[in-house]
């Protein structure tokens, strides 16, 4: 730890979706002390109106997403050593606001409905027989199936944050969602036009914030985003295969 | 006051809580036809399964093949020292691998043998190799698969972040629920005709717990005022290894996994401790033991600099450790600056789970107030006196299901309950209760008396409890829920997502729950599984089939013992039999 610091100042966005401000609490450290302690110490003793939603406080369930000193991360798994005798921490920016910390994510929800389930085929769902799978297979999908859902992703993505273009693009989330199922393997739907279509992959201009964000270390644009990106392209953009779509027999595939 | 206004939303069946249980429960009444609705405090994906690390138990015998149901019903009966539903443990091991092999058809993804079957891995007082799993994430792979089934299935919905404090009779059975939306403080009166209780454990009336804030035990408290009979509740168990430090991560879940994994438990001399209190199965020995063994370490003096024993897992390659336990890396890495492919972690017992709650019949998860099911934490019956790792998860699975059934079969049978007439003085007066904090705005703080409630049951109740000490915590606790009675918000009266107002409905719940525990601990004089009497150290042969109820009475809360039937010969039997013990080398 670099420096022993016995108060910290804290200053926490209040207000809602009318208007609201930085307000600064001084908080007693103690040793260890992570960004969500400090601020429900705060809730506790200086604002028992204090909105902050948190759940397991051990980075699994990724409830307590906020910007701290302006980088989205999950407060359960920020230490307070890691600033000096202040920080700054704010609501995710890129969803509307209910109150204090809490933001209104449920658009998130949506856009999860919209997404087909997974789909094994006919022949794998009328066996008896429990399915089997190698351990690679399953390591394919492994990293997407991490998703904690903090939406701290979705909080950072220009498309979404800059440009709120929530209508065109579903987001590096639910990139990793349909990665995730599209990689499945006893997975046999084809979720490319959705990719096309309504999720927008295309928006993706592989900036890579995602992936810096993500708390649970998943390269969310180089092995979900860019691998889909290129099966939508293989399909939709690949200029040999227009040609032979063209002349030839219907349907390559 | 009179009457808040408030919105009414009718259903078939309503599920309090969207953990695995909840999410089961919805999914089966739905695909049983009746439309449902799930009622949760947090957002949808965050209730506390997502904390199950190690696995889901359930004798597929891909590993060892010698497992059976008989095994697992035996090793779940002596794990819950012969205190538990028979029947329930019974069913619960007969039906957990379709239950799992369900999930993994509705796309969860586990660990593969070399075969390509799903892994399973050895844990605590299992016999044979049994907890399927994906990495240490099993929880998260289980919550995510129900999650998106649930949202998928026609006729479920989901009401987020909304709290349920009043569940609502007609003709003398369940007909609905009174509720809060966390975001605006707005009312919501919930018609239905069956509801499926599986709102989770009490853990936060503890001050060191694995739990989250929504472990206040809603769901055991919402029961017991609605009259139903409460069971076991003196039974709540000790993980024996949460984080002990830094101070702020107290608490947190080291999954058994690591012991599961070969983590070996060391006190500060280096002795491998375990060997005097388990010489058989050592760390893998129940919970309960290994919990109470931690606790004698360190009262002797032999702890760790913060208090607790050593887990060591070094001897396992880095690479072994990062893909076998990638959160416990990770969150040793992050929270205690400790790489625990290096290091040994530190480790205390930290509460973990209740294996006390409603009182419910075994096939359906009925309890004893027609129209209202419970299943997973929030109901009692399975796990007896201590619960094995990993059969929390397959809990959830199997009885979610059997209680999602039997709450549509009710709505089909019973549709008239939910248009029944409610009795509007009952509702104007728990629409009251809930708001006087809001008028108090010089009322004490709820935030502080949950740190007291927190304090004294840790100090009145511990691992190993006495019965003054008991006597001494129920006072505190009558104290304090006169005190909680007229408390305040913490200052302010907005309805608007105020944790302050939230937090003092809360001490409601976590009273009921403190109360039924320290009086049925008080009446349970022996030491049998997570509930060991430093006066009482034995076990004693006159209450050993007995389960202690609790129930509300006119005259206040009242414990009785009640006798539990004798199981069937050939359950007995399977519960006697010596199984071979598993030795790795035979498989792979």
């Amino acid at each position: 730890m670099p420096t022993e610091i016995s108060n910290l100042d804290l200053n926490i966005w209040r207000g809602d979706a009318k208007g609201g401000e930085l307000v600064s609490y001084r908080v007693p450290v103690r040793e260890g002390m992570v960004v969500l302690d400090a601020v429900l110490w705060v809730q506790a003793n200086l604002a028992s109106d204090l909105a902050v939603r948190w759940n397991c406080k051990a980075a699994k369930c990724g409830s307590c997403s906020a910007e701290i000193d302006g980088f989205p991360r999950l407060m359960c798994k920020t230490s307070i050593a890691e600033y000096g005798a202040s920080v700054t921490v704010r609501p995710m920016k890129a969803f509307p606001l209910i109150k204090d910390l809490v933001t209104d994510v449920s658009w998130n929800y949506e856009v999860n409905k919209q997404i087909p389930p997974f789909t094994p085929s006919e022949k794998d769902m009328s066996t008896s027989e429990p399915w089997r799978m190698q351990q690679n297979d399953v390591d394919r999908v492994l990293e997407f199936r991490k998703c904690i859902e903090c939406f701290l992703c979705q909080d950072v993505c220009h498309v979404l944050r800059n440009h709120d273009l929530k209508q065109q693009y579903y987001g590096p989330r639910f990139m990793v969602r349909i990665a995730s199922l599209e990689m499945h393997p006893k997975d046999v739907l084809d979720r490319k036009p959705l990719l096309k279509g309504a999720a927008g992959v295309g928006y993706c201009n592989i900036t890579k914030c995602c992936q810096e964000v993500c708390p649970e270390h998943i390269h969310i644009t180089d092995n979900a985003i860019i691998p889909l990106k290129e099966r939508m392209d293989d399909q939709y953009f690949d200029p040999v295969r227009a040609v032979l779509r063209r002349l030839g027999p219907k349907s390559p595939k | 006051m009179s009457s808040a206004p408030y919105e009414t939303v009718e259903t078939d069946v309503l599920v309090l809580g969207a953990g695995g249980a909840g999410l089961r429960a919805a999914i089966a009444a739905a695909e049983a036809g009746a439309r449902v609705l799930v009622v949760c405090k947090s957002l949808l994906g965050k209730a506390h399964t997502v904390m199950a690390e190690g696995g889901v138990a359930a004798a597929m015998h891909n590993v060892a093949y010698q497992d059976s149901w008989e095994v697992h019903f035996a090793d779940t009966m002596k794990g819950g020292k012969l205190i538990n539903d028979w029947r329930m443990a019974e069913l619960h091991a007969r039906e957990s691998p379709e239950r799992v092999l369900e999930l993994e058809r509705w796309g969860a993804v586990f660990d593969r043998t070399w075969q390509g079957r799903i892994h399973q891995r050895p844990f605590g007082a299992h016999t044979y190799p049994r907890l399927a799993h994906i990495g240490d994430r099993t929880g998260l792979e289980l919550i995510r698969t129900l999650q998106d089934r649930a949202v998928h299935t026609e006729g479920v919905d989901v009401h987020m972040e909304t709290t349920v404090f009043k569940l609502l009779e007609a003709d003398g059975r369940i007909a609905g629920a009174i509720a809060y939306r966390r975001a605006d403080g707005s009312l919501v009166l919930y018609r239905c005709a069956a509801l499926v209780l599986a709102s989770g454990g009490a853990g936060k009336m503890y001050r060191v717990t694995s739990n989250s804030w929504e472990s206040t035990g809603d769901g055991t408290a919402l029961a017991y005022e609605a009259g139903a009979e409460l069971r076991d509740m003196e039974m709540v168990q000790f993980h024996p290894t949460g984080m002990v430090w830094p101070a702020g991560v107290r608490g947190i879940l080291v999954t058994e996994g690591v012991r599961g994994e070969g983590g070996v438990l060391r006190n500060k001399d280096g002795e491998r401790f375990m060997e005097r209190y388990d010489q058989e199965r050592m760390e893998l020995s129940s919970r309960d033991v290994v919990a109470r063994a931690i606790n004698s370490e360190v009262l002797a003096g032999r702890g760790t600099p913060h208090g607790g024993a050593f887990l060591d897992i070094t001897h396992r390659k880095p690479d072994y450790i990062k893909t076998k336990l990638p959160s416990m890396y990770e969150q040793f890495l992050k929270l205690a600056n400790v790489d625990i492919t290096k290091q040994p972690m530190e480790v205390a017992p930290t509460i973990h789970y209740a294996m006390g709650g409603v009182r419910v019949d075994a096939e359906t998860g009925a309890a004893t107030v027609p129209g209202l099911y419970a299943a997973g934490e929030v109901a009692s019956g399975l796990h007896g006196a201590n619960r094995l790792g990993g059969n929390s998860l397959s809990d959830l699975l199997v009885f979610g299901k059997r209680a999602g059934d039997a709450a549509a079969a009710e709505a089909k049978t019973n549709p008239k309950a939910a248009t029944a007439k409610l009795d509007q003085r009952e509702i104007e007066a728990a629409v009251s209760a809930l708001t006087a904090p809001l008028e108090r705005p010089g009322g004490e703080s709820p935030y502080r008396l949950m740190a007291e409630i927190q304090d004294v049951m840790t100090r009145y109740a511990p691992i190993v409890r006495e019965g003054s000490e008991l006597q001494a915590g129920l006072e505190k606790i009558q104290e304090l829920g006169e005190r909680a009675r007229v408390c305040g918000t913490g200052g302010s009266t907005t309805r608007a997502f105020n944790p302050g107002w939230h937090t003092a409905y809360d001490l409601r719940s976590m009273l009921v729950n403190a109360e039924a525990l320290l009086r049925s601990a008080i009446e349970r004089q022996e030491s049998r599984g997570a509930h060991a009497r430093s006066d009482f150290p034995k076990p004693d042969d006159a209450q050993a089939r007995v389960n202690y109820i609790v129930e509300k009475t006119d005259s206040g809360m009242r414990v009785r013992p009640e006798k539990i039937a004798p199981m069937p010969g050939f359950l007995a039997q399977a519960v006697q039999h010596s199984y071979a013990r598993y030795t790795p080398e035979e498989i792979e």
